[in-house]
């Protein structure tokens, strides 16, 4: 049935109707909704960072219970890493990676159905856990026991949530490792891959090594909660610390995850604004498959007050210290290329800038927080919360978001509206740092994270922080305006609507048609 | 073209936040530090931070001299280089030169963190769902150290005052110049106990106790909160540290010692209603209120009322087994050792005869001690 449908397909352009998105194995069709189903959780997680920085604005409990505001704090982490930044990421990869190697679809096009038809499931497993008794899980996102084990029935369903969307991310990768090792054009030799292909098919590899270790994880939490295995309880011979070692084995690679394709996407964007082609790119190839490497030896970073011995503390300092040498090379070298090229500041450009500076900016942070003495005052503060938006927002977001701009021409057959791009853009950019940078001083200052009340020397740059965020928020809905706009009409889009754009993308026309690639293209 | 026309009023309004955030006394590094080692982080961060700073401005001043010069609109025309061995190598050397001088000092500030040895004084501190405990072990001297802050401020119906959220109502209290260990622990859930001036943070784990030590350099008092959410009011269990001069430190202790052996009387004795229903009550908002709420409502589906409760209505020594075993599985603690019998006993008869019930019973401290084993 199903391969009559897809023969059935082959002749024709897309099918129509509700069930196309149902049941389509087309990696196009699979990328939009992967990007849609982001674009929706994105909304969802941002209004809850509203809340949050409303009840924030000035110390007093104003709008919501200390209760509700840890499900808001919990929540808000775990759909925007597993429900927007990550759901996003395998959106690119579905839409471009086929278009990048030539290849006329994923490799495996019914799983690929699942892989995304499983994630709206887990995404309703976390919202309907807000409105059983007790709320919604509210022992941050990083779950650690005993407090997460304390909770009621919805702390349950987070775990199932997870374990789904950890099945989602296996079965996406497997796709994708599969699709880039077999399914290149002739000619497309590994060391002539774009980097977006690289630095996915890296990524790919981590999250395979790591899902497993969180589904382990919150696997033993689920037990201890109801089976009473004490896997994490001292009382039964076990050990809560034990939890954040498995969880951040998990974690710190995770982080690399989110960061990756991000860095695939600005290495695709820099060289064509810039008419240049990047510097250094086997070295590019090199330190992202060092930063992976390292990722695996660094978790204990995030534990420096557990209480480590002496050597512990001191070995996962120089680990940490380490991963910035290939992260400097990353940066050096997207500087190198735009030095002496010929550039112009499109949208995709400006956001694509816009993240080295302040994706390096993450990176400072993250080297002061790698100093072992300094993160025991800085840890769990504001500073964190700080660095991780330096890294994830103006990071990870900021990348998807140029990546967007950059391919919606291709995806839609039209041209962006480049005015509302550039205001979306300074938007973003200027609020961001209106509402993070003044966190930085907040966590020195001595501001603890996840409280929904604070001393009140701490009144004004939490008052600057949330005017930011407000303006933030709002602005994001411009992006919308955007994309809906272009999708329905606008200025034709040729087939390589920028002028310094390499690649086997730009050799289809635009919007792409249904199916590319039927016959492989040759690569010299 | 609007973007053009309306940036210069952004980056205007931009500024002026700036500026005005220039005005105000903003705090924008670590509070000063009390402590040698508090000294020693504050030194490391800013040697790091001008590290970090000087790097930025050197690579990003090429970047934006690059933006400024390589314009295609001021006709900049493209180069084709692409690679280079050895800038390659240079720039992965260099950042690593950098990190071993950074390294090298925070190597030495580890070991001295570490180094928990000859103490003077050693204090262990438990952390509870949401308030700390201060056992003086050399001395005999333990006790509780709770919010202080009312609710009114919180609720927004009075005004908060200087030390809002960060005030107890019995502090930690250490000698000046004394090196005082700390021992970690927890009793429900992982806490942090953390004071910044003072420059020690350290998670207290369930089960397991953990040590760290600081040495205050001068009296004062000195302010923090947990650092590790712990539920719901994770935010409300703030530190107090009172670093005292020797001599205050032993009046302090004598006075201490003085009230450990006033209540170590009333366990024999025997309290009229209203003494048991005033010292009940203060036991109960310290203590149970939190989550049972201050009107014994509850929260309903987290956290049981004990208005009408089974529990608080039906048998005594049912009633005393919770209060003084806890409900292993959730987030009800055992208060037996946490209080003494008489506080025990009034918070019962509290609870049995206030809130909206009325057993009329009475418990008497010498029925807690009978019940405890
Ligand atoms: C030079 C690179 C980096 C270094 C040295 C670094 C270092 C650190 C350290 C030491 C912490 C622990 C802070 C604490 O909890 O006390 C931390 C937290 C964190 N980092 Fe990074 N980091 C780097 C890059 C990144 C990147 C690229 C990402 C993600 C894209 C990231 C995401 C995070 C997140 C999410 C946390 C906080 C997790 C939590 O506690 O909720 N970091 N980082
Ligand atoms: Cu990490």
């Amino acid at each position: 049935m199903q391969a009559h449908a897809l023969e059935h397909e082959h002749g024709h352009g897309a099918p129509s109707g509700l069930m196309r998105w149902v049941t389509t194995t087309n990696h196009k069709d699979i990328g939009t909704l992967y990007l849609w189903f982001a674009a929706v959780m994105f909304l969802l997680a941002g209004s809850m960072a509203m809340a949050i920085r409303a009840e924030l604005f000035q110390p007093g409990l104003q709008l919501v219970s200390p209760d509700f505001f840890n499900q808001l704090t919990t929540l808000h982490g775990l759909i925007m890493v597993f429900g927007v930044i990550m759901p996003a990421m395998t959106g690119f990869a579905n839409w471009q990676v086929p278009l990048m190697i030539g290849a006329p679809d994923m490799a495996f096009p019914r799983m690929n159905n699942w892989s995304f038809w499983i994630l709206p499931a887990a995404a309703i497993l976390l919202v309907i856990s807000l409105f059983l008794p007790g709320g919604a899980a509210a022992a941050g996102w990083t779950l650690y026991p005993p407090l997460f084990i304390q909770g009621g029935i919805s702390y349950d369903l987070t775990i199932f949530a997870i374990h789904i969307l950890g099945a989602s991310s296996i079965m996406g990768s497997l796709n994708i490792i599969t699709t880039i090792l077999n399914m290149r054009a002739p000619g497309m030799t590994l060391m002539k891959m774009p980097l977006f292909v690289w630095t996915w098919l890296i990524t790919a590899f981590l999250l395979i090594a790591v899902m497993p270790v969180l589904a382990g994880a919150v696997t033993m939490l689920l037990t201890d909660r109801n089976f009473d295995t004490h896997f994490f309880n001292a009382a039964g011979g076990g050990d809560p610390v034990l939890f954040q070692h498995v969880f951040w084995f998990f974690g710190h690679p995770e982080v690399y995850i989110l960061i990756l394709p991000a860095f695939g996407i600005v290495s695709q964007i820099i060289p064509t604004f810039a008419r240049k082609p990047l510097f250094g790119y086997a070295s590019m190839v090199y330190a992202t498959a060092s930063i992976a490497i390292l990722s695996f030896l660094v978790w204990a970073h995030h534990m420096f007050t557990v209480g480590m011995p002496a050597v512990g503390q001191l070995y996962f300092m120089y680990a940490t210290m380490l991963i910035a040498v290939p992260t400097g090379v990353k940066v050096f070298n997207w500087v190198a290329t735009m030095w002496r090229g010929s550039l112009t500041f499109e949208t995709p450009m400006l956001f694509a800038i816009a993240f080295v500076a302040l994706f390096t900016i993450g990176g400072f942070t993250g080297l002061v927080l790698a100093m072992a003495p300094v993160d025991i005052q800085l840890h769990d503060t504001y500073y964190v919360v700080a660095h991780f938006h330096y890294v994830l927002v103006s990071g990870a977001l900021f990348a998807i978001y140029a990546g967007v701009y950059y391919w919606l021409p291709k995806w839609t057959g039209h041209m962006y509206n480049e005015t509302l791009g550039k205001w979306h853009f300074w938007l973003s950019m200027i609020s961001f740092n209106v509402l993070f940078f003044p966190q930085h001083f907040l966590g020195l200052a001595g501001m603890p994270r996840r409280i929904p009340d604070y001393a009140v020397q701490f009144t004004e740059f939490n008052m600057i922080s949330s005017i930011g965020g407000f303006v933030f928020g709002a602005s994001q809905i411009l992006m919308l305006i955007v994309v809906l706009q272009c999708i329905r009409g606008g200025r034709k889009a040729e087939a390589k609507p920028w002028e310094g754009a390499q690649g086997l993308e730009w050799t289809v026309p635009s919007p792409a048609p249904y199916h590319t690639f039927e016959t492989p293209p040759v690569v010299k | 073209m609007g973007l053009r026309r309306a940036l210069p009023v952004v980056l205007a309004a931009a500024c002026a936040s700036l500026a005005a955030a220039a005005w105000a006394d903003y705090q924008i590094n670590f509070p000063p530090p009390k402590s040698s080692l508090a000294y020693a982080i504050n030194d490391l961060h800013i040697l790091i931070m001008w590290v970090c700073v000087g790097i930025f401005i050197v690579v990003f001043g090429t970047m934006f001299y690059a933006i400024w010069k390589h314009r295609k609109s001021v006709g900049h025309q493209a180069a084709q280089f692409h690679e280079s061995t050895t800038v390659e190598i240079i720039w992965t050397a260099i950042p690593f030169l950098i990190l071993i001088g950074m390294a090298w000092p925070a190597t030495r500030l580890i070991l001295e963190q570490k180094d928990t040895s000859n103490p003077d004084v050693t204090i262990k501190v438990t952390g509870y769902q949401w308030k700390w405990e201060y056992d003086y072990l050399q001395d005999g001297v333990k006790f509780m150290s709770v919010l202080a802050t009312p609710r009114e401020q919180i609720e927004n119906k009075a005004p908060k005052g200087p030390n809002y959220l960060l005030e107890v109502d019995e502090p930690m209290v250490v000698p000046v110049g004394k090196k005082v260990r700390l021992l970690l622990t927890a009793n429900d859930v992982i806490h942090a106990w953390w004071v910044p001036a003072l420059g020690v943070k350290q998670d207290t784990i369930p089960g397991f106790i953990r040590d760290a030590w600081f040495t205050a350099t001068e009296p004062g008092t000195y302010r923090g909160q947990c650092a590790e959410l712990c539920g719901k009011d994770h935010g409300f269990m703030p530190i107090v540290v009172e670093v005292k001069s020797e001599a205050d430190y032993a009046a302090w202790l004598a006075d201490k010692k003085a009230k450990v052996a006033a209540a170590a009387a009333d366990a024999g004795k025997v309290f009229s209603k209203e003494e048991l229903m005033a010292r009940g009550a203060t036991v109960y908002n310290a203590n149970c209120a939190s989550c049972h709420m201050p009107d014994g409502k509850g929260l309903p589906g987290v956290f049981p009322a004990i208005t009408g409760s089974k529990v608080a209505t039906g048998a005594k020594a049912g009633h005393i087994g919770i209060v003084l075993a806890g409900k292993p599985g959730s987030a009800m603690p055992a208060f037996g050792p946490q209080l003494n019998d008489a506080d025990i006993a009034a918070v019962v008869t509290y609870q049995r005869n206030g809130l909206g019930n009325s057993t009329g019973d009475l418990v008497q401290p010498a029925e807690i001690k009978a019940l405890r084993k």
